[in-house]
């Protein structure tokens, strides 16, 4: 096994070893969008990753703490851990206008529906 | 040493039974550790000199959160507000409450009360409490006759 090997392995089983914790999660929709807000505290927003394939939507971020030097911990009710969702989505969305942001540890995703999917009003005309 | 605060109104909405039972389901079948059940999720770290508290309040802006510590005991208290950019539209899914919080730890020792810094990051405040400079233990020389 070469060097660079043995350190993928030795990567891949420390994110192994993260505990995967599934976010809360808000999830809105109107007739245009989709939107979701999922509590992600401590991430910041370079380790998130959001993808959409096909209508899957996977919503996944590492998040790491940091004990303080020489101190001793006596209560513990979070640390490093591995945010990962997925969602379904049942309507078609508009890839190229999905928005994401992050304020205060919470992820803000729009997912606005495509054309088709968003619900069309017809006109009934009265005849004669 | 940590207590926790009653959550909002829980026994008014019929509900949240059903939505807890729900969680523990999930994590059963997929293995996911729980969600955290009292908010905020508290951790604490102690040393000689210092405590050191981090509390994670996503989704609270920092002017909504108060910190104020008494004797030995401090206390992260304030509201998480519904979000304002929540669409008006039907809800699917609503797994992160809002409203007032307040939980409290009891430390070994009493704290400098002016000299406790709160910081706050990505919805994780982290709070610092230096010791009272007369609670820390004195070393006494013993000399010998």
């Amino acid at each position: 096994m070469t060097a660079q090997t043995d350190i993928q392995t030795k990567r891949f089983e420390q994110e192994q070893k993260l505990p995967v914790v599934a976010p809360a999660t808000d999830v809105y929709e109107s007739e245009k969008e989709i939107v979701l807000f999922v509590d992600v505290p401590g991430v910041s927003p370079d380790q998130i990753e959001v993808s959409l394939e096909n209508r899957t939507l996977t919503i996944s971020a590492r998040r790491e703490t940091q004990d303080p030097a020489e101190h001793k911990a006596v209560h513990r009710e979070f640390g490093s851990a591995e945010y990962r969702r997925t969602f379904t989505l049942t309507k078609d969305v508009d890839r190229n206008a999905i928005t994401a942001r992050i304020k205060n540890g919470v992820l803000r995703l729009a997912l606005p529906k495509a054309e088709a999917a968003q619900p069309r009003r017809i006109a009934v005309h009265a005849e004669g | 040493m940590v207590y926790p605060m009653a959550k909002l109104d829980w026994t008014l909405d019929p509900f949240s039974g059903i939505q807890q039972l729900q969680r523990e389901m999930d994590r059963l079948f997929s293995g996911y550790t729980p969600a955290v059940e009292q908010f905020p999720a508290l951790n604490l770290w102690i040393s000689q000199d210092e405590a050191v508290l981090a509390a994670e309040v996503p989704g609270v802006d920092p002017k909504d959160v108060e910190v104020s510590v008494v004797g030995n005991v401090v206390t992260v208290a304030g509201e998480r507000k519904a979000d304002a950019s929540a669409p008006a539209a039907e809800q699917h899914r609503c797994e992160r409450e809002c409203g007032a919080f307040s939980r409290s730890a009891r430390l070994p020792y009493e704290v400098e009360a002016e000299k406790v810094q709160a910081r706050y990051e990505h919805g994780v405040l982290r709070i610092t409490l230096p010791r009272k400079e007369n609670t820390k233990p004195r070393r006494i020389a013993i000399t010998e006759e």
